[in-house]
């Protein structure tokens, strides 16, 4: 019998032994689905400007309607398996967002409207929102004894 | 069309610098998600983020460093209207819309939907 | 009476007798290339049920009562039910269990409990403290997912190392008497903790504990890995089977010839998309109670070392940054009685 093995020779005998993610593979999926996601958002872009939106509410349109179209992609048990082709095709744009905030108040509704639904619907968007608008107050002081 | 090529290529690319994150780092799609959001505040307070927004237009807003861009920018806009409190009023307001739409769909959608087996 | 041999052995002296088992699976493990050998294949996988949890729970419920009836007894005769599963404070068990008034012990051993549970069942047995006992283990892809990882609709994807839970319940009715096959003896498993922090990859967290239990099997027994036709290990799919070999080759032991892994046989990984291969409470022990009890009973193969491995963690000591810590457990199962 040898000796005993170390830590870190059994971490570096298995990081031999894991075969890797495919990360040529994954990033042209997420290449080809996140950009088809934010070509659909530039279309929709277009449209609210064609009929008259400023820029500004034009995006806002956008987001609306990309959040909601997610949701219901969502809903209906499809969004999953976009994600599982797409990856961060599919996490990083703000449906991704959307996913994330309708699919554990669809998973936790099981324990009820207030504890399950309404505790968890935030469990993988809250820090999104927390460190979101952490930093953006951090921007906003900066901001402000910079002038 | 110049417009919808580069929404294509500038999200897609913002995309898969995500999937590199993630098979690289082995981090959760909750922690990717938080580090775009900062990135995204962080590169529009420097005020460098809005050239991203002018080559890529959706391709440049749509994924989450437009939401921590449209953060920043909902910010200094505030400021610059309201003096101060713009500090503590700035950022939810200009991303009011979209965190209100996804928390109502998903509050129907719950209501709907039952969870679906992968 | 078991007399301890070794480090962490026990013999057994009575003829412990795996009477029946049963063994219900979902509808993906039911495509899978062990489907001839389960009794029950889920159409539904919530059984009717409201909520993945009661699922589980319906689930183990019916397949403990199918055991107790393939063994020609009822719920009144069996001395003692010990099962377990993945679910917060063993509540599928519990829920399971519930209705069948048999006295309980609720156990937990993550994906080994199906080893420790028959380990117990033997142990009861041969001190004269039971003559009827039925050990199982059950867990469900959908509810362990959303108590460890996320809910099933967000839109992640899994990486190459990760493993699948297989749902399901696989039960054993464990009495004394004279039916092939017989637990003969055990090896006790102890905690092995090499400092894996990654929980998509439970069989490099599981593998040191398994090629543990497994040496010190052959010490305690003085037997070689020839000894057994096959040495199943539970859920350490395609990385934590690399990983065993290598361990135990290193300490001096080739079991390469004769072992099988439960995560591997349940799932088909290239048309099932299972990646490194299935895992939970139910892998080993519906692979137990479906293909491994049917092969024994009909003698198509004679003995077996049985050592379902579990990852013992909870979402909170992953999240504190706790590294995974391994076991398994060890139980020999042979045709040959100790006692004819």
């Amino acid at each position: 019998m040898g000796k005993e093995m170390t830590k870190e020779q059994y971490g570096k005998m298995v990081k031999k032994a894991s075969p890797n993610s495919p990360i040529i593979k994954n990033c042209v999926k997420a290449f080809i689905v996140g950009g088809i996601i934010c070509t659909i958002g530039q279309v929709i872009t277009n449209i609210a400007k064609f009929y008259g939106a400023s820029v500004e509410e034009a995006g806002t349109y956008t987001s609306v309607i990309l959040v909601v179209a997610a949701s219901i992609l969502t809903g209906l048990g499809l969004y999953s398996k976009l994600g599982k082709f797409a990856g961060a095709g599919s996490i990083v744009p703000i449906t991704g967002f959307s996913n994330s905030v309708t699919s554990p108040a669809i998973e936790f509704k099981k324990e009820g409207m207030i504890l399950g639904l309404g505790a968890k619907i935030f469990i993988v968007a809250g820090p999104v929102i927390l460190y979101g608008v952490l930093t953006s107050v951090i921007v906003g002081i900066v901001y402000c004894i910079l002038g | 069309m110049m417009d919808y090529i580069n929404a294509f290529w500038v999200g897609g690319v913002i995309c898969a610098i995500g999937q590199i994150l993630i098979d690289k780092t082995k981090l959760t799609s909750a922690r990717i998600l938080v580090f775009y959001v900062i990135a995204g505040c962080v590169l529009g307070g420097l005020g460098i983020y809005r050239y991203v927004v002018d080559i890529g237009g959706a391709g440049a807003t749509v994924p989450l460093l437009g939401f921590g861009y449209n953060l920043s920018k909902g910010v200094m806009k505030e400021i610059d209207e309201s003096g101060m409190i713009g500090i503590l009023t700035g950022g939810l307001k200009a991303t009011a819309a979209g965190i209100c739409a996804a928390i109502l769909s998903a509050f129907v959608m719950a209501l709907i939907f039952d969870p679906k087996e992968k | 009476m078991a007399k301890h041999i070794g480090k962490q052995s026990m013999k057994f002296d009575k003829n412990i007798s795996i009477k029946a088992t049963a063994s219900t699976v979902g509808t993906k493990e039911g495509e899978g290339p062990l489907r001839e050998y389960f009794d029950v294949i889920l159409q539904d996988n919530l059984l009717g049920q409201e909520s993945w949890e009661k699922a589980e729970s319906k689930m183990a419920s019916d397949n403990l009562k199918l055991a107790i009836n393939k063994a020609g007894l009822s719920p009144r005769d069996i001395d003692y039910v010990i099962t377990g599963d993945l679910l917060n404070q063993c509540c599928g068990s519990t829920f399971g269990v519930r209705g069948l008034k048999i006295p309980f012990f609720g156990v937990f051993g993550a994906c080994s409990t199906m080893g420790e549970a028959m380990s117990l069942c033997a142990i009861l047995i041969d001190g004269g403290g039971a003559k009827n006992t039925i050990a199982g283990a059950s867990s469900h892809f959908c509810s362990a997912e959303k108590q460890f990882r996320f809910p099933m609709d967000l839109g992640t994807q899994r990486t190459p190392t990760a493993t699948w839970t297989v749902t399901g319940d696989g039960a054993a009715v464990i009495t004394e008497g004279n039916e092939h096959p017989y637990i003969t003896g055990i090896t006790t498993g102890k905690i092995v903790d090499m400092g894996i922090t990654d929980a998509n990859n439970m069989g490099a967290a599981m593998a040191p504990a398994a090629a543990d239990a497994i040496y010190q099997h052959f010490q305690d027994f003085g037997r070689k890995p020839d000894h057994y036709d096959h040495i199943v290990t539970g859920d350490l799919g395609y990385v934590g089977k690399d990983l065993l070999l290598k361990l135990l080759k290193e300490k001096g032991y080739d079991i390469s010839k004769v072992h099988i892994d439960c995560g591997i046989e349940i799932f088909d990984k290239d048309r099932q998309d299972t990646h490194s291969g299935g895992s939970g409470c139910a892998c080993s022990a519906v692979t137990f109670a479906g293909m491994l009890y049917h092969k024994l009973r009909r003698k198509m193969i004679n003995s077996i070392l049985f050592v379902p491995t579990g990852a013992l963690m909870s979402p909170t000591s992953v999240q504190q940054g706790e590294s995974i810590a391994g076991i398994a457990h060890c139980v020999v199962i042979e045709n040959q009685g100790v006692s004819q």
